[in-house]
């Protein structure tokens, strides 16, 4: 039986509760949202006068209403110590999404801790150190200690290499420029940590090498791009799952044709039509279904390609694009470097790329057209790009990336209005760190490292590798028996003798042991294995600055407590920088303890001003007190001036000279720095800008308009990406091996590993495993039912799924739920990795076999189609 | 009672006026009195009219029949589904009502006969009415509100309670 909450009534926002600005702290949409808190012992009352709303709420309100909220955006939470009301729902008034809320952010109240109302009571609230065989709470004093300790003696016996770090590099939620900051000056200033990696993958990369190489940020475009283009081209992105209300709002009207006033007054001279989509995938999603309602089918164009051939695709466009002369010559010429190196290198022939993809030739040639052929009139068409883990999780991860901005630069549609080519993301953005060039590249691929025995300590922040990485049953294991050596050598000395403790740690990570502290909001899979719990606070228990998709900063104010005493990151790091800073000196190591000064820090505002306000590009213009008076709109990065003073045209600094910008492959491209560029140090100086001040602060709408990019002459540079099969080593081996493709992603009603839903009876009701989507023939020879448990395994590992049927899964093609904590996808996801240690979690191959019949929490559960369907 | 397949299309409008929030388009009731009675204990749920919506006679095999509960501006329908569900009632057990306003942002929902799920035309929500109007996929962060029916020996359907709250209204009962 579906959940139902039995919530039939809730209590009114008073006309003066507290209005907080929030911005969805899950995905890189960055959706606007407002809490409003108030008084326990006070409600509104639904006269006008009563309520926020000033509406009669005795009246049944209409659709799109400003006045509703549904019992998962309304809780109890402590606020300066205090039970109040809370209600965090969308905001009508923000440009991003309008009002509409996803199934994910409109739950953000819902999933908050709540002490009343049984809330994610598995937020951790104390420091939890491993203590007479098991997780006991302990002060964060005694628990700094001991981390300290540990990792200072493990660094003085072996150096700065034996302390490995996992740590998020991302906005929102677990992370955000505060956060990324107090990590990033913790291990990269204090200390030179090499052997770190990202909370989703195994090394200190970027998803995006290629684009960055070729000058081209990847957050380079605006929402609004999607509502100006003639054709949006999509590769290996479910967007209206995954990106929910930038598809809803901001694609959808181009869809239907309603943006058309819109495109005739910005862009007057040339033709417009409602858009024409393409969408690469080897299955069949929701996203098409929504777009063929919306556009009509003759104006969507799925490509079903064959799993991981995307390459060829791209190269056999920009050959017969460039054939048909259909490229912006002008634009070239002027912006970009290497074109004819790139077509004379990635030559493909239309029946070259139809016998690789399994598409036909005509296919490829309309989809070329699509995005291509000049309007009528001869205008050039705009076409937006836009890409995701299809392709950053895909086969060849580098050179596909760059094979599809070469398109579009060749077609010229990066900088202008309805063009881009852009990652669509997972998590929002929020990275300031110092210079992380000393990684090097290609970087180490940690989780290799730690299964073959290196390192001694191991400091993790916001990651679970047992859930989100790959080849994780392997990980898991040896990441178990290691941490367990360190358990047991724990467990045979008393708590209360510190040396004695110390010694016995260090002697087990000396017998192959590893130290495991684990920073997080809750007991993760991994921190099973861990020694040391911190508890962090999280996104509004916290003010936290992040960016979104199309580079908009905002502000999420704190509007409640953290759960006990838990902390922000940034302050967790801080804190950790002073124990260790206490324990070098104790040790006589002055110059060492020397270098974790300036970790003085109160508050996550002296953490933004220390990082961000100061070493960011644009960063001097921004405060918290500007931030907040410009609400959930914010301003697009990078800022370049403040409001009546005008745009500076000072060059900012992330260095230690002015006009210097510190290279890093990690972050840079999307924020549209430029890494390799020394902007001419000036002698004029930048306007103050006064905390206090809150003029606003002005943004840049798009990147590269000036057609100047990210390199040292500012030319664009285009790649050679030959196609070379199954790049990563083995897949090709286990494609051929195993019978089932196990393509897989994320769904609609999960946010990332579920790590809070895991809590939420709504999402675990829907979804007590992950689902495996399967062509209900292939279930018939396997003797499945719906619900049906099933194995999927290979050489890499084994894990479970429950069947769901589906047409739109092709024969021997599933696609089964990512990174969910009741049935690990990574297990069977091979080791292999692309030339800079980038997963390839898409191409995996697998065999599958019946465990059980539908368990108990399945029965009854809807196995229908996912797609919406029309009145029948 | 408003035909719920006619409101698709207003559904639909509103959507494509692009309009951030668009006015009320149901008709107003009459105003109800505010439940305010002093020194009353207020009860744990809100008080539910019995309603009857119809008798099974009217009902055909797998078609919709237009309903409102617990008041005339909360649209929703009757489904006499031909095999018992949970929450069914009716001699056989199938007989199901939901509420038609979508949880997600109020647009009409519509239903599908062939896959028997009341779908959304605004957002492209999906709900299962063979599972307890189960949130196949969608935006809502909620399942579909469904009735509490009892039938009589008459045949005459009474829905007697929603299990979960209306879209556009913060009390069940307004």
């Amino acid at each position: 039986m579906a959940y139902k909450r039995q919530i039939d009534r809730l209590p009114i926002i008073p006309a003066d509760a507290k209005e907080h600005n929030v911005v969805c702290h899950y995905c890189i949409v960055g959706c606007g949202y407002k809490a409003y808190t108030w008084d326990i012992d006070k409600q509104g009352t639904t006269d006008p006068a009563g309520n926020k709303f000033n509406v009669d709420l005795s009246q049944q309100q209409g659709a799109d209403t400003e006045a509703w909220y549904a019992p998962a955006m309304y809780n109890i939470v402590k606020q300066d110590g205090k039970d109040v009301h809370i209600v965090i729902k969308p905001d009508v008034k923000c440009v991003v999404n309008s009002g509409l809320g996803s199934i994910r952010g409109a739950r953000m109240a819902e999933m908050s801790y709540s002490a009343v109302r049984n809330t994610e009571q598995q937020r951790l609230t104390d420091p939890m150190v491993w203590r007479y065989g098991q997780m006991q709470p302990t002060s964060w004093d005694d628990a700094l200690d001991l981390v300290a300790r540990v990792t200072a003696a493990v660094i003085a016996d072996q150096g700065e290499d034996a302390l490995f770090v996992s740590a998020y590099d991302h906005g929102g939620a677990g992370g955000g420029y505060e956060n990324t900051w107090g990590t990033g000056k913790l291990y990269f200033g204090s200390m030179k940590i090499k052997n770190i990696r990202i909370h989703n993958r195994p090394a200190y990369n970027s998803e995006v090498h290629a684009t960055r190489d070729m000058g081209v940020g990847e957050l380079n475009n605006c929402y609004e791009d999607a509502e100006l283009a003639d054709t949006i081209v999509v590769v290996g992105a479910n967007s209206l799952e995954t990106q929910t209300n930038y598809f809803l709002n901001h694609w959808i009207p181009n869809l239907r044709g309603i943006s058309q006033d819109k495109k005739q007054q910005l862009l007057p001279n040339e033709p417009h039509e409602p858009a024409r989509v393409i969408i690469v995938d080897p299955r069949r999603t929701v996203t098409i279904n929504a777009c063929e309602i919306e556009a009509g089918k003759d104006r969507v164009m799925h490509l079903a390609i064959n799993s991981g051939t995307d390459l060829a695709l791209f190269n056999a466009w920009l050959t017969y694009i460039a054939d048909k002369g259909w490229v912006d010559k002008a634009f070239i010429d002027a912006s970009t470097k290497d074109f004819d190196k790139a077509i004379a290198g990635n030559k493909t022939s239309l029946e070259e790329a139809a016998r690789i993809t399994g598409l036909t030739v005509d296919q490829i040639r309309q989809s070329a057209e699509w995005m291509a052929q000049p309007k009528e009139g001869g205008a050039r068409r705009r076409s937006m790009f836009a890409y995701e883990k299809g392709l950053i999780w895909g086969n060849d991860n580098y050179r596909t990336n760059g094979a599809l901005v070469n398109v579009a630069l060749a077609t010229g549609n990066i900088g202008r209005p309805g063009g881009g080519c852009v990652r669509l993301g997972g998590h929002q953005e929020g990275y300031a760190r110092p210079s992380d060039a000393h990684v090097g590249r290609p970087a180490a691929y940690v989780d290799q490292l730690l299964i073959s025995g290196q390192g001694g300590v191991h400091h993790i922040w916001g990651c679970d590798h047992y859930k989100t990485t790959l080849n994780a049953l392997q990980f898991k294991q040896a990441y178990k028996r290691r941490t367990d050596l360190v358990k047991d050598a724990m467990s045979a000395v008393p708590w209360g003798d510190r040396p004695a403790m110390v010694a016995a740690i260090t002697d087990a990570i000396k017998k192959g042991g590893l130290f495991s502290v684990d920073v997080d909001i809750i007991p993760t899979q991994i921190g099973q294995a861990a020694h040391v719990w911190l508890p962090a606070a999280t996104s509004g228990e916290m003010n936290l600055t992040s960016m979104n998709g199309e580079r908009r900063m905002r502000l999420t104010e704190r509007y409640m407590d953290p759960p006990g005493s838990a902390m922000p990151d940034c302050l967790i790091a801080a804190r950790l920088a002073n124990n260790l800073e206490r324990v070098f000196r104790e040790m006589g190591k002055t110059e060492i303890a020397d270098r974790f000064k300036g970790f003085d820090w109160k508050t996550e505002e002296d953490a933004f001003m220390d990082g961000y306000h100061q070493h960011e590009k644009g960063g001097q213009f921004v405060t918290y007190a500007r931030l907040r008076a410009m609400g959930t709109n914010g301003f697009q990065e990078p800022a370049v001036g403040i409001e009546g003073q005008g745009a500076t045209a000072q060059g900012t600094t992330t260095g230690q000279t002015p006009g210097m910008v510190v290279q890093g492959p990690a972050i840079e491209g999307a924020r549209g720095k430029e890494p390799v560029q020394q902007a001419t140090p000036t002698t004029a100086t930048p306007p103050p800008a006064p905390p206090a001040g809150s003029e606003p602060i002005i943004g840049t709408q798009r990147l590269y308009a000036d057609g100047k990019f990210n390199t040292k002459d500012g030319k664009a540079i285009f790649m050679e990406t030959k196609w070379r099969g199954f790049e990563a080593s083995g897949k090709e081996e286990e494609s051929k091996k195993f019978a089932f493709l196990i393509n897989n992603g994320r769904a609609n009603h999960i946010w990332q590993s579920a790590y809070l839903d895991q809590e939420n009876d709504f999402v675990m009701d829907r979804f007590p495993f992950p689902f495996i989507e399967m062509n209900p023939q292939d279930m018939a020879a396997l003797n499945l039912k719906s619900g049906d448990l099933v194995e999927v395994y290979n050489d890499n590992g084994s894990t479970q799924a429950m069947a769901y049927p589906t047409d739109r899964a092709k024969p021997k093609q599933t696609f089964m739920l990512f990174g969910y904590p009741t049935g690990v996808q990574g297990n069977v996801v091979s080791a292999g990795v692309n030339e800079f240690i980038i997963p390839n979690y898409k191409q995996t191959w697998g065999n599958i076999r019946k465990l059980a019949d539908a368990p108990e929490v399945v029965k009854g559960l809807s196995f229908k189609e996912k797609e919406y369907a029309p009145p029948v | 009672m408003k035909r719920c397949d006619l409101l698709v299309d207003l559904g639909r409008r509103r959507f494509l006026s692009g309009a951030g929030v668009a006015a009320a388009g149901v008709a107003a009731s009459a105003v109800l009195p505010a439940n305010e009675t002093k020194a009353a204990v207020p009860t744990a749920r809100v008080t539910y009219p019995s309603t009857r919506l119809g008798n099974v006679n009217e009902l055909k095999l797998n078609e919709p029949l237009d309903v409102a509960y617990p008041d005339d501006d909360a649209s929703g329908v009757l489904i006499k589904l031909g095999k018992r569900v949970e929450g069914g009632a009716g001699p056989e057990g199938d007989i199901v009502g939901f509420t038609t306003i979508c949880p997600h942002k109020g647009y009409p929902l519509h239903y599908n006969s062939e896959r028997r799920t009341l779908n959304c035309s605004g957002h492209y929500s999906v709900f299962d009415c063979e599972a307890g109007g189960q949130e196949t996929w969608g935006h809502a962060t909620q399942n579909l509100p469904q009735y509490s029916l009892r039938v009589d020996e008459k045949g005459d359907i009474y829905a007697e309670g929603v299990d979960e709250l209306i879209y556009g209204r913060l009390s069940n009962v307004l």
